[in-house]
């Protein structure tokens, strides 16, 4: 009964980093609140989880309730589609602050349960959206404001590749020096892309002041609309890095619901092919986006990282009182 | 054998990558938000003692390596195997070669006892305590009196060993040196 160690029921943070957690709500509540952007709440627990190939959702059961059988239920990975919905139901500007759910995601960085600020602008671009995504960032973090390099000349920069006219033979090759021979000509285009952008542009980026990374390849679009410059098909995607880490993921909103439909079709397929269950399209995400999203940008960041780089620290259990094993 | 998925890598876990055994030292989750998760992990490639770093995608496994540490006593050398024994009350001797003993050749005392890595079943590598005494055979005659100054000399231990002395030290002393620094600790009162 007392064989375990008397310190497993502490809390893995410090007070202090708890307190600093306390504060960081309150930045960010007034920086909102001072900008009439309206919080919200949505579900974490509901019926459809998110189709993106490479996060995966809790899954949970819910019992019968009066009118409906028990459902399959999914933890949400973000409350993108929920916020939408609302979008579409005309709320106007909002942001929220919830917990969030990726299974098997365990590291320095990551927990599987983690805290998500998520906003939305409608009428902003990609390029609007990153500005305050900067005010924030950098008045927390008393940084100067973040530099923009697009995805190609990073690559191009760190790497000596460039990602939209290599070859896949060539980052396969590349890739090599990391994961092996046998694995990286295994590995698909956008695989090779994420090894290069992890093993060597995020340690480059440590030494940079904040950047954000833009127009990334219209393959890794995810929820953002596309569109062509300068002969490349890219996304309105982008994402700050300071000090090296990934700190958010922010689109100009795809609006268009027969190319959202098209891309749920999409990563379905992909995931097939992975092996992984499929994640059927939440039908009521989609009437929402046929009724009108209006024209919008979004981001996603994530606080518990937030805090690790306001106090200094390059592990995530220092910033949350009970990672996953103490949970 | 048994096989290791990325998750269950921990520091120290001994698995077979491109047919060598090896030591896991570090595993790091890396994951873009929307990318491919990975795992990237530095090991120690035991027969090498090289440092090899390999990412890995979450999930893959690697075989575990047949690898043990086991506390031995070591007995004697016959000029091509250096004998250790087994401390349980076995009674039961390995015989280590050239190579898995050449780190540990100038830490190596009879009747001490040492670290002896197994890979399926043949010793692959000795590691001494963190301390050994033994005892100097030769050394520049020592200054009495000369305690405070702090000079050193060199010292030649009976393994063979050379490590820098205060200066009182003299022939026969036995003297505690800390293995991993190959620096000089104290003198041991026999």
């Amino acid at each position: 009964m007392f064989d375990k160690p008397a310190a497993g029921w502490r809390p893995s943070a410090s007070l202090n980093a708890l307190e600093s957690r306390a504060q960081q709500l309150h930045f960010v509540r007034d920086f909102f609140a001072a900008r009439k952007v309206l919080e919200v709440e949505t579900p974490v627990l509901a019926g459809h989880g998110v189709s993106d190939l490479n996060i995966d959702s809790v899954k949970a059961c819910v019992a019968a309730t009066p009118g409906h059988s028990d459902l399959e239920a999914w933890l949400q990975t973000s409350p993108e589609y929920h916020m939408k919905r609302l979008l579409a139901a005309g709320a106007g500007a909002i942001y929220q602050i919830s917990r969030a759910f990726r299974d098997g995601e365990r590291g320095s960085r990551h927990n599987p349960e983690f805290s998500l600020l998520e906003w939305y602008r409608p009428g902003f671009d990609d390029q609007q959206l990153m500005q305050e995504v900067g005010e924030l960032v950098c008045d927390w973090l008393q940084l100067p404001n973040p530099q923009r390099l697009c995805y190609r000349d990073a690559l191009i920069k760190f790497v000596g590749l460039d990602p939209f006219e290599a070859t896949q033979q060539c980052l396969a090759s590349r890739c090599e020096a990391w994961v092996g021979a046998d694995l990286a000509h295994t590995l698909e285009r956008d695989a090779c892309l994420d090894i290069l952008m992890s093993h060597e542009v995020e340690p480059a980026l440590r030494s940079e002041p904040p950047t954000f990374i833009t127009h990334y390849p219209a393959s890794q679009a995810a929820l953002a609309k596309t569109s062509r410059i300068e002969g490349l098909e890219v996304a309105h995607r982008f994402e700050l890095y300071v000090e090296g880490v990934e700190l958010c993921n922010g689109y100009w909103e795809l609006t268009d619901a027969t190319e959202q439909r098209r891309r749920f079709e999409q990563d379905n397929q992909r995931r097939a092919d992975a092996g992984k269950p499929i994640m059927p399209p939440d039908e009521r995400f989609l009437s929402a986006i046929d009724a009108g999203l209006p024209d919008c940008s979004g981001v996603a960041l994530g606080l518990d990282r937030l805090l690790m780089l306001k106090l200094g620290t390059g592990s995530i259990d220092d910033v949350i009182a009970f990672p996953i094993e103490r949970a | 054998m048994a096989s290791y998925s990325t998750n269950e890598f921990r520091s120290g876990l001994k698995v077979l990558l491109d047919g060598d055994p090896c030591a896991i030292l570090e595993n790091e989750f890396v994951k873009p938000g929307k990318g491919q998760a990975f795992n990237r992990v530095k090991l120690r490639n035991l027969m090498s003692n090289r440092v090899w770093e390999r990412t890995f995608k979450s999930g893959d496994s690697l075989e575990a390596a047949d690898v043990l540490d086991q506390e031995m006593e070591y007995l004697y050398t016959d000029g091509e195997f250096w004998h250790f024994m087994l401390t349980d009350g076995s009674f039961e001797q390995y015989p280590a070669d050239a190579k898995a003993v050449s780190d540990v050749l100038k830490w190596l005392k009879e009747q001490d006892v040492y670290t002896v890595t197994l890979y399926n079943g043949a010793p692959l590598s000795v590691t001494p305590p963190n301390f050994v005494e033994l005892e100097v055979v030769d050394t520049d005659p020592g200054m009495k009196g000369d305690t405070a100054q702090g000079g050193t000399k060199p010292a030649t231990l009976s393994t063979g060993a050379v490590v820098n002395v205060p200066l009182f030290i003299t022939i026969g002393e036995v003297l505690k040196v800390d293995t991993r620094s190959g620096e000089y600790v104290n003198r041991v009162k026999s």
